[in-house]
């Protein structure tokens, strides 16, 4: 891991570069990230400790999609925010186009990594115009003058598939698809590599959630974008990501090519996922995941593999020692199951 | 409203090439019509608006609209009833008081007294309280333990006696009286705007505008006031009321705005001995006084309704 973060810089991409150029790179680099919080310490008493991210390194290649699954609570939120810069890592470092980001300026980051979130009723400020909404990072990072802002404004709108008289609206007056559609298009003005996606088709219509998905694609496709695509919804993930990691209680437990995860998922928690995801089909109503209980509490994680409690394949190695996240032979991916 | 979104897989298509893509977004109505509709639907705001607008124009046009001088004592005309009395006249036309001074000319004056210490108080009270609620409500943690225990403070203190003790020491004045009302009367709005504002510091507009590296005054000015303004303009007009109240009971007490200046507080005051015989001399400014108060709650609950942004769509 040093010798990655003492690795010089790689030179600053171009704002519209060709999609298909340095493939092989690595855009975003998650080394060893961990995010602790602290709760409920007192004046006496030593607060417990939650791993909210615990040592997850993760490599995200330049053009791609890597996926990043798991239920809600598991960690994933946390790291989004800390890709973002909203949350400082405990422990590990973030290395974007090779940069790290801990001690990176804000407006720094801001030119490589942008978010989508997941509510478009609250990710849009109610009291300003789209225009204003979709054009402050421009604004804020002194670009163009306002005639150049205003032109790139509309460009972004006819992007995304909005009116150009949008513009002019204010969030109130959209649906959601359309609210997200703007989330997108201020994402995108600046022209980052890197787009976190937190859940941005979960608070929409299913009508509408796959508007959304090809737009995304479509606009990936344009830019050459980078995207981590967090979901708790397999059906989602699985037409749009060429990687997958699957998250429990702060670790990857399973991480691949798609076409691996979903085709021969070798971590318990995976398969238990994969046979949750709803089908289509009628008459047969919600499928029992099989794993019983809840999760564990977070602070108080149990020992050894944090999964043995519902694992319906647990042995006594799996509650006294944790595996360890590695490759298997013959294998693209890596998992962190004793069984595997 | 039909808006009918569809598959947008020629985004980066021409123009020209994909107008049935496109949701039909209704154009809004102007706003000028818009906002006259709904001030004129909410009866409450209605009436609010009314009396304090004609409280703002007396105010304004007091010079003119006043019969006589108000300071103007005419000894031979002293305690003239109003015109309704058998014995009052259209030269008096709310009688005069026990120096003979013009009482519906007194009154005209006063509403200015009245307007200025709400305003102004209401003004510097809201800058203080805002700027400590929003900061206590957006960093959290040890500033908002610091700021919750000056609020704490505050509202401990009873404004009425601490009002009157600091008033007794500087000696009342219409100044005082403003500053006084103004350092005191902040606890409302550093409450209302810490709580609005812990509300709005984890919406993901926020989490925006911090990923793109806004400042953050950026932030706090551009980015969280705007959206607690219409919880504020109901404390400012709660407080305008309540400091046109004080500003009359501090002069009735006789710690405030002092003689020879019309404030309705002090008319109630120097009636008060004739209350048994002549109650018009109290009566009159204390319905001016109960009028203006009920129009600025009136005007305050309606502005509430009508800045909610979901009344925007």
């Amino acid at each position: 891991m040093n010798a990655i973060l003492s690795a010089e810089a790689a030179p600053g991409p171009s704002p519209l570069r060709d999609p298909h150029a340095g493939s092989g790179e690595i855009a975003l680099e998650l080394c060893a990230l961990s995010k602790t919080f602290t709760l409920g310490g007192g004046f006496f008493r030593q607060g417990r400790t939650l791993h909210a991210v615990n040592d997850v390194s993760l490599r995200v290649p330049r053009g791609q999609v890597m996926g990043l699954v798991g239920e809600s609570g598991c960690g994933k939120s946390t790291l989004a925010k800390m890709l973002l810069g909203l949350t400082t890592p405990s422990d590990g470092d973030v290395l974007i186009d090779g940069r790290p980001l801990r001690g990176a300026d804000q407006k720094k980051l801001a030119r490589h990594v942008q978010p989508i979130f997941q509510d478009p009723y609250s990710s849009l400020n109610p009291r300003k115009r789209i225009e204003q909404i979709i054009a402050l990072p421009l604004a804020i990072h002194a670009m163009g003058n306002s005639g150049e802002r205003r032109r790139r404004v509309a460009e972004m709108l006819d992007l995304v598939g909005l009116p150009k008289r949008a513009a002019q609206q204010y969030p109130g007056q959209l649906s959601g698809g359309q609210r997200q559609r703007v989330a997108i298009a201020r994402a995108l003005i600046m022209r980052p590599d890197i787009v976190i996606c937190d859940e941005p088709t979960s608070a929409l219509d299913v009508s509408v959630q796959a508007q959304i998905l090809n737009l995304l694609l479509d606009l990936k496709r344009e830019f050459g974008l980078t995207y981590l695509f967090i979901s708790h919804d397999l059906a989602v993930v699985e037409h749009l990501v060429d990687r997958l990691a699957v998250m429990y209680l702060g670790r990857i437990v399973e991480e691949g090519p798609r076409a691996q995860i979903f085709g021969a998922p070798r971590h318990p928690y995976t398969q238990a996922l994969l046979a949750s995801a709803l089908t289509p089909e009628p008459g047969l109503g919600v499928p029992d995941i099989g794993l019983g209980d809840e999760m564990p509490d977070p602070a108080n994680p149990p020992t050894g593999c944090a999964f043995h409690p519902r694992c319906p394949m647990a042995v006594d190695r799996c509650r006294s020692s944790r595996p360890v996240l590695e490759g298997v032979r013959g294998d693209a991916g890596r998992v962190a199951c004793h069984l595997a | 409203m039909t808006i009918s979104t569809s598959t947008t897989h020629e985004a980066s298509a021409a123009e020209g090439a994909r107008p049935a893509t496109l949701g039909e977004i209704p154009l809004p109505a102007p706003a000028w019509s818009r906002l006259t509709r709904k001030v004129f639907g909410h009866r409450g705001l209605t009436i609010g608006l009314c009396l304090v607008l004609v409280a703002v124009a007396v105010a304004l046009l007091a010079p003119v609209l006043a019969p006589h001088d108000p300071y103007y004592q005419d000894i031979a005309n002293r305690m003239v009833p109003p015109v309704w009395h058998e014995s009052g006249s259209w030269s008096h036309v709310l009688g005069t008081d026990k120096l003979g001074r013009d009482y519906l000319s007194r009154l005209l004056y006063g509403t200015r007294i009245s307007l200025v210490i709400g305003l102004v108080a209401a003004l510097i009270s809201g800058v203080i309280g805002t700027t400590l609620g929003v900061l206590a409500g957006y960093f959290g943690g040890r500033v908002d333990a610091v700021i919750s225990y000056i609020v704490t403070t505050r509202l401990a203190m009873p404004v009425v006696l601490v009002a009157l003790a600091l008033a007794s020491l500087t000696g009342g004045s219409l100044f005082t009286v403003i500053v006084l009302l103004g350092l005191l009367l902040w606890d409302r709005f550093a409450v209302v705007s810490r709580s609005v504002t812990q509300q709005l510091r984890d919406s993901e507009y926020i989490h925006a505008a911090r990923t793109l590296g806004c400042s953050l005054p950026y932030i706090l000015l551009r980015e969280v006031l705007p959206n607690i303004t219409g919880a504020l303009i109901v404390v400012i007009t709660l407080e305008m009321a309540h400091a046109i109240l004080l500003e009359a009971t501090l002069s009735f007490l006789g710690m405030g705005v002092q003689p020879p200046l019309p404030s309705w507080g002090l008319m109630v005051a120097e009636g008060k001995a004739y209350m048994f015989f002549q109650p018009w001399v109290i009566a009159i400014p204390g319905i001016a006084l109960f009028l203006l108060v009920l129009a600025i709650n009136l005007l305050g609950d309606g502005l509430r309704d009508l800045n909610a942004p979901g009344g925007r769509s």
